[in-house]
């Protein structure tokens, strides 16, 4: 059988062997619940704490801001709805138009409820003006929310700069860090609410944890038990926990060295892919995540595209309105002016620790005769 | 969202791809801002009971994996058929004879059936010739779904072509 690659790591990864082996004894051996007052919750219960205070010591903030969830998602509804719900008055809030449906559809919600949000344009890299964010900035803006760095084109956002303007005006920052966690140092100074997933970092799915500074208040989307301080009713997901903190402390011990070799593969990949004619590179060409790409190709269409290399083993995505359950091509590259031809025939190539060279030499070898294979049947032609 | 196997096999190892050298009519549907694009020559030829066949057929798409195995469908079903025959197939007949195709990618059959109809379309009027009352009405809802859809993205365009400007 051929060797299949990999090159979706922004979609999710593979849970690490040893993130496997440190959430095996939570399963059917250490199983109690958290809550329980006997031996076997008080085991539960000591391993949540230690994971809790582990992601705690890497962000360098306090254990009692950290708040597991059951993913992003939930985090990012938490700190938007939760924040709303906290503080009625305020009816405004500002994001940016590339930020995460999991961002996005809970602004839109609330929306329909009333509020008023401002969408900031970004430039051609996908960029937000910090400027621009202090310019949006009312009496009664609620929260600024803008993403560390972005899913489908890697660019990095100015958090730092946005973080002081919003500390100058006193209104909360929050970032989604789903894809920037362990790939790059955040600011934390700058962050009030951020929000991490654990099955982007090697972890398992189905967790991930909300950091909310001390401070804030939120009101809970799930009541119940009571459980996360009152903030995330529901029996802590106890493997899932110990997981997701196995998984960030191996993203963060080897996050240098991890991050230099895929910047390299990056390099290589926009300095070979750009030989393509009629190749487009989408997002910006330095100031990015380590780990995404995103080309695209004139005369050809990205589902297809994404087809044609999965029968070669190689596993990438593509942001074309085909692949879309609305057949709209993706708003990240409308954001950015990829004209709407173009923005049907993007890839997304997303690297991970596991990548080897080896696997972007085959990516290389195979993607230009697929291109110019699509192209053929195309009425499209290149350079004509 | 899964394809079948046959949808697969024609995406895989299409045929009749490419253009014909010496076609005697196209028909051109879809819009490359919508994603989907499909131009699909025909060499109309008299068989030995003097009835005009459809004795070679070719395609070139834009699109994805189901545009590209509709095509192919399309062009397996409409070859050596009459043009009374090749009239009657509908874009049903080419997603049955796929096995189906998930429910978001049904138009991508509509444009293959569309393809077909406007390349008979157009051969029958450069020959001067009558058009069936069927094919003339799906010649007119075809020309008027184009029209909506190039309105519909009139305006996306309009923004795009000013962002140029802006850019210089």
């Amino acid at each position: 059988m051929k060797r299949k690659i990999y090159l979706d790591n922004s979609a999710t990864t593979p849970v690490a062997p040893e993130v496997l082996e440190a959430m095996m004894p939570y399963f059917a051996g250490a199983y109690g619940n958290a809550s329980s007052l006997h031996s076997f919750g008080q085991e539960a219960r000591r391993a949540i704490e230690e994971a809790r205070a582990q992601i705690a010591e890497i962000l360098g903030v306090d254990p009692k801001e950290i708040f597991f969830t059951s993913g992003a998602t939930e985090a990012d509804n938490l700190a938007i709805k939760g924040l709303a719900l906290a503080d009625p008055r305020r009816r405004h809030i500002i994001t940016s138009q590339i930020e995460h449906h999991a961002v996005l559809h809970p602004c839109m919600w609330l929306e329909k409820q009333g509020y008023e949000i401002t969408y900031l344009e970004v430039d051609q890299f996908g960029r937000v003006d910090p400027e621009a964010v202090r310019a949006a900035i009312r009496d009664d803006t609620l929260l600024v929310s803008v993403m560390a760095g972005n899913n489908e084109i890697g660019t990095l956002e100015p958090i730092e700069e946005i973080g002081r303007i919003c500390r100058e005006e006193g209104i909360p920052l929050h970032t989604d860090a789903v894809q920037a966690f362990g790939k790059v140092r955040l600011p934390m100074e700058a962050i009030d609410l951020l929000s991490v997933s654990a099955h982007k970092l090697n972890g398992p799915k189905g967790v991930g944890f909300l950091y909310v500074r001390k401070g804030l208040k939120l009101i809970p989307l799930l009541h119940g038990g009571g459980h996360e301080r009152g903030l995330r009713s529901g029996t802590e997901n106890t493997p899932g926990i110990v997981g997701l903190a196995a998984a960030a402390r191996l993203a963060f011990s080897e996050m240098d060295e991890v991050a230099a070799r895929l910047r390299d593969y990056r390099v290589r990949l926009i300095e070979e892919i750009g030989k393509i004619p009629g190749t487009r590179l989408n997002g910006h060409p330095t100031d990015s995540l380590p780990h995404i790409v995103n080309f695209s190709f004139a005369g050809i269409e990205g589902e297809s595209l994404v087809m044609r290399l999965d029968e070669h083993g190689i596993a990438a995505s593509t942001g074309s309105a085909c692949s879309s359950p609305n057949l709209e091509p993706s708003h990240v590259l409308k954001a950015i002016k990829v004209p709407l031809a173009m923005a049907h025939g993007s890839l997304r190539i997303s690297t991970g620790r596991s990548t080897k060279p080896e696997d972007i030499d085959a990516l290389l070898s195979i993607l230009p005769g697929v291109v110019e294979d699509l192209r053929a049947i195309s009425p499209f032609k290149v350079g004509e | 969202m899964m394809y079948t196997d046959k949808v697969i096999e024609h995406f895989r190892h299409p045929h009749n791809q490419g253009k014909l050298p010496d076609y005697s009519a196209v028909g051109k549907v879809g819009n490359i801002v919508c994603g989907d694009v499909m131009w699909l020559y025909i060499k109309v030829d008299k068989d030995e009971s003097g009835r005009e066949v459809i004795s070679d057929i070719s395609w070139e798409t834009f699109g994805c994996t189901a545009a590209i195995a509709t095509s192919s469908m399309v062009s397996e079903l409409a070859k050596g058929k009459t043009l009374e025959e090749a009239i009657a197939i509908t874009n049903r007949d080419v997603a049955d004879e796929l096995g189906g195709l998930p429910p978001v990618k049904l138009h991508c059959s509509a444009l293959a059936a569309d393809a077909l109809n406007e390349a008979i379309y157009n051969y029958l009027k450069k020959a001067g010739r009558e058009i069936p009352e069927m094919l003339e009405k799906r010649h007119a809802h075809i020309a008027k779904e184009m029209e909506s859809l190039e309105k519909r993205y009139a305006a996306f365009l309009q923004a795009q072509e000013a962002a140029k400007e802006k850019e210089g």
